[in-house]
């Protein structure tokens, strides 16, 4: 009976190793990753990087302004179309879970969130692009406000539905129309989670290269008209690190970089709004 | 009578096929403490739920018949208006998560969109924490967050909630199933002090609070309204063989 008893605890210390060590495997992936890509890119950067448009072939120096700014324009546009739209279907499917409507469209974006980027990016070439014969900015946000629909959506119907009906009952006993319930009590009570999966949803287009590939296209100079090609961060490391110019693969390591940097620090706000703002129940 | 604040005429509750209130006629006066009892699933809350028609927010919820206030159906009025008019406090303690202690007691202005002075605001954060005798404990820490208080202040803090919006009547529903003894009396206490200006009516499933607070008694059973009577005579001598049983404790 002893020796069982000590046969089992061994066991269980050898799975807990198990498991430890496969926790501090996947870790290193990033970590690797992370160092391989500071050590490449961070010698790239400086002020002169962050304020400069790239410098022609043959030409010292250059930056990548038209990238970042480009990045900066057509996210914020995406989300400005993504995050309105988002909210409110997120809204429809934590209040009426149980509709044919919330069933079909609650499976659509679930369809969407596994859509493949480039395929959106064909699509919206195909209805915007084409038709207007140009590629432009506005194309790229479109391509990228798709992508940020579902987690927008997911994330303000998951938030919402944990809030207790206690909550909306308080607030309607007292008279208030539904609309001002929504608005004033369920929303702001489940604000921090709702924020949270935009930050994410930032996040994750912000590295989208396929979408912006034949939608926003690319510019070298820099440009904030809406309905002209633009730069981006992402696009613009895909044609400076398949080119032939040892220059050009250095931007694009800087570009990773800062890159990096800015889904790091996404996710990192992230974390610190749930925890923060996070509102006691 | 011209007393009466409150009138059920053959009132019904559904939920879907299930008939929750049966045929329920009661007359309820002004300024008086109804206690409405029974056992669990016989329909008193629903009943409670039906006369600010809160009942009819939940999916496949129905009524029939008439419910009165002041002489008017409330069937008949705007249900946003009825509920603005009647005050109402749950089971457990609700304050708004995301707003100051202050900024709940109004919550019924600031959540309507009615503009209120801030003079005026002070007054009726004052008089209601007062008359929800949480004043004293939270006058220094109004603007801090009402989740903070423990269970029986924020009760009180829903009633006073409740108050702030001038109703004549305020509903109770089980509002101390959650709370502490200590709590639970400190809010019996002021049942007996709201008396004075609202009329209430306190769905519990608890006799002896019952017997304590309410100056008549109306006993549920099966969604049947089984009697309505003074409370010391239905405590003492119950006309009805099921009050009996009940009261007994032959069933619960």
């Amino acid at each position: 009976m002893e020796a069982k008893i000590g046969f089992r605890n061994t066991k269980s210390v050898i799975f807990k190793g198990i498991v430890v060590f496969f926790a501090f495997v996947i870790t290193l992936p990033l970590i690797i990753v992370l160092i391989y890509i500071i050590k490449q890119g961070i010698t790239q950067v400086n002020w002169h990087f962050l304020t400069n448009v790239p410098a022609p072939v043959g030409e010292k120096g250059g930056g990548i302004l038209n990238a970042l700014w480009g990045s900066f324009l057509m996210v914020m546009v995406a989300a400005v179309v993504a995050i309105p739209v988002g909210m409110m279907a997120g809204i429809y499917l934590s209040e009426n879970p149980r509709t044919k409507l919330a069933y079909y469209s609650g499976l659509c974006v679930d369809i969407l969130q596994g859509v493949p980027s480039i395929v959106v990016g064909i699509v919206v070439y195909f209805w915007i692009v084409k038709p207007l014969g140009t590629f432009s900015a506005l194309s790229g946000s479109l391509a990228l406000a798709i992508m940020m629909l579902p987690i927008v959506i997911r994330s303000t119907e998951q938030t919402l539905k944990l809030l207790p009906d206690s909550l909306k009952e308080a607030a309607l006993s007292l008279g208030v129309p539904y609309h001002r319930v929504i608005l004033k009590v369920i929303v702001p009570c489940g604000f921090a989670g709702i924020l949270s999966g935009i930050t994410l949803s930032i996040a994750r287009v912000i590295g989208e290269t396929a979408p912006l590939l034949f939608t926003a296209f690319g510019n070298p100079y820099l440009s904030s008209s809406l309905t002209k090609p633009m730069e981006s961060l992402p696009h613009l490391i895909f044609t400076y690190a398949t080119s032939p110019y040892d220059d050009w693969h250095n931007l694009a390591w800087g570009a990773s970089f800062i890159l990096l940097m800015f889904v790091l620090i996404l996710n990192i706000v992230t974390k610190v709004i749930t925890r923060k703002w996070k509102i006691q129940l | 009578m011209e007393n009466t604040i409150v009138k059920a005429e053959n009132y019904n509750s559904y939920f879907g096929d299930n008939h929750v209130v049966k045929d329920v006629n009661i007359s309820i006066n002004k300024n008086e403490v109804i206690a409405v009892m029974g056992p669990s699933g016989c329909g008193k809350t629903t009943f409670l739920r039906g006369i600010n028609r809160m009942h009819e927010l939940i999916p496949n919820a129905t009524s029939k018949g008439k419910i009165l206030l002041d002489g008017e159906n409330v069937y008949d009025m705007n249900a946003i208006y009825v509920r603005a008019k009647i005050g109402m406090v749950f089971q457990r303690p609700n304050p708004f998560p995301n707003l100051s202690i202050y900024e709940n007691v109004i919550a019924g202005y600031l959540l309507n969109g009615i503009k209120v002075s801030k003079a005026d605001k002070d007054i009726i954060v004052e008089r209601s924490l007062t008359s929800a005798a949480l004043w004293k404990e939270v006058k220094d820490s109004l603007h801090k967050k009402g989740t903070f208080l423990s269970g029986g202040q924020q009760q009180r803090l829903c009633i006073a909630r409740a108050i702030a919006m001038q109703p004549e009547l305020i509903l109770f529903d089980e509002p101390t199933s959650a709370l502490d003894p200590i709590s639970t009396s400190s809010v019996e206490q002021l049942f007996h002090e709201l008396k004075a200006n609202y009329t209430l009516i306190i769905v519990t499933h608890n006799m002896q609070q019952a017997a304590r607070v309410s100056d008549r008694t109306a006993f549920f059973y099966m969604g049947e309204l089984v009697e309505f009577d003074d409370t010391k005579q239905m405590f003492t001598a119950p006309a009805d063989q099921r009050t009996q049983n009940y009261i007994t404790g032959r069933f619960s």
